[in-house]
């Protein structure tokens, strides 16, 4: 049986392979799947009725934006872990139950 | 999954707000009743949030040589039920919309139904399924979220076949199209997040046990 924290780190470890190994197998532009959604339906000869009301002014404002997003999320994830952990360790009465076992 | 601002006609924009609406209303309602009946819930209340807003932010590369990003909505449906999930989503949505131009007003209606109402069902019901046929939770939780994932990109792709049927091979000919697009480039993405979500799910239940339900 493999102790919960290897489990974790190996699914970690497989989740980040996933992701990078199509950088490496797969020749493509890497471009977002939301646009070329929005390119299918103009070559329909679709029109946009309505324009977003404010747009971020360069890709490295919108970057910033996206970065933000997942910082504060990260952020606030790593705070509650946190003090579960610290919570879980004052009181040793209760057993941990971790999902994997 | 985001259809982007003015990319609906009309009265299909306004169809997902009126299919929208209650699935946001009963949340908040039942929101408002985990917070009054269970406070410390809000902590984990919050990591569900945390963690939509983490995923839903990392546009990821895929097989098909196109970029997705995961939506982090199945965590908070196994732990809360569906109906939590409506609401974050749609925070989650109204921020992208607003300051990233990233989905829409317009179409924010079509995305809460993809992205906060079918994912985190299918996910809550996949869940309660997988437990009930005896696996372990771990497999309930993967299963759960990956297929949650996969299914708000499914849905976006019958939102906008039945909003752009192909001129010559119908609604379809679009929804092969369209699901070529967006659910086999999130087949790896979801399977990511599927593990993603085990492993939060691991850290938060340090002490979680107490909101399963």
């Amino acid at each position: 049986m493999i102790a919960a924290g290897n489990k974790n780190g190996l699914m970690l470890a497989a989740a980040a392979v996933i992701i990078a190994a199509p950088l490496f197998l797969v020749h493509g532009a890497f471009e977002g799947s939301d646009d070329q959604g929005t390119t299918a339906i103009e070559q329909t000869g679709y029109k946009p009725w309505f324009q977003p009301i404010w747009t971020p002014p360069s890709p490295e404002i919108e970057s910033l934006l996206f970065a933000l997003q997942a910082a504060f999320g990260a952020g606030i994830l790593g705070y509650v872990i946190g003090r579960r952990h610290e919570s879980g360790r004052k009181d040793k009465t209760k057993t941990d139950h971790h999902v994997t076992r | 999954m985001h259809i982007m601002e003015g990319y609906l006609p009309a009265p299909h924009a306004l169809g997902w707000f009126i299919a929208s609406a209650p699935f946001v209303v009963a949340g908040s309602l039942r929101l408002k009743r985990i917070v009054a009946e269970r406070p410390e819930a809000k902590m984990t209340l919050a990591a569900s949030g945390a963690f939509t807003f983490v995923l839903s932010a990392l546009k990821m590369p895929s097989v098909t040589g196109s970029c997705s990003h995961p939506t982090g909505t199945g965590l908070g449906a196994v732990l809360f039920g569906p109906s939590v999930m409506a609401v974050l989503g749609t925070i989650v949505l109204l921020f992208q919309a607003l300051l990233l131009a990233h989905g829409g007003l317009t179409t924010l209606g079509a995305n809460v139904f993809s992205m906060a109402i079918v994912g985190p069902w299918v996910s809550y019901g996949l869940y309660r399924l997988v437990v009930k046929a005896g696996l372990s939770t771990a497999v309930a939780v993967f299963l759960a979220a990956a297929l949650g994932d996969l299914s708000t990109y499914a849905t976006t792709a019958v939102q906008l076949a039945l909003a752009y049927p192909d001129a010559a091979t119908g609604f379809w000919g679009a929804m092969v199209k369209f699901m070529g697009i967006y659910a086999v480039t999130q087949i790896p993405l979801a399977v990511a997040e599927g593990l993603l979500t085990v492993v939060v799910m691991n850290a938060l239940a340090a002490r979680a046990v107490e909101v399963t339900r």
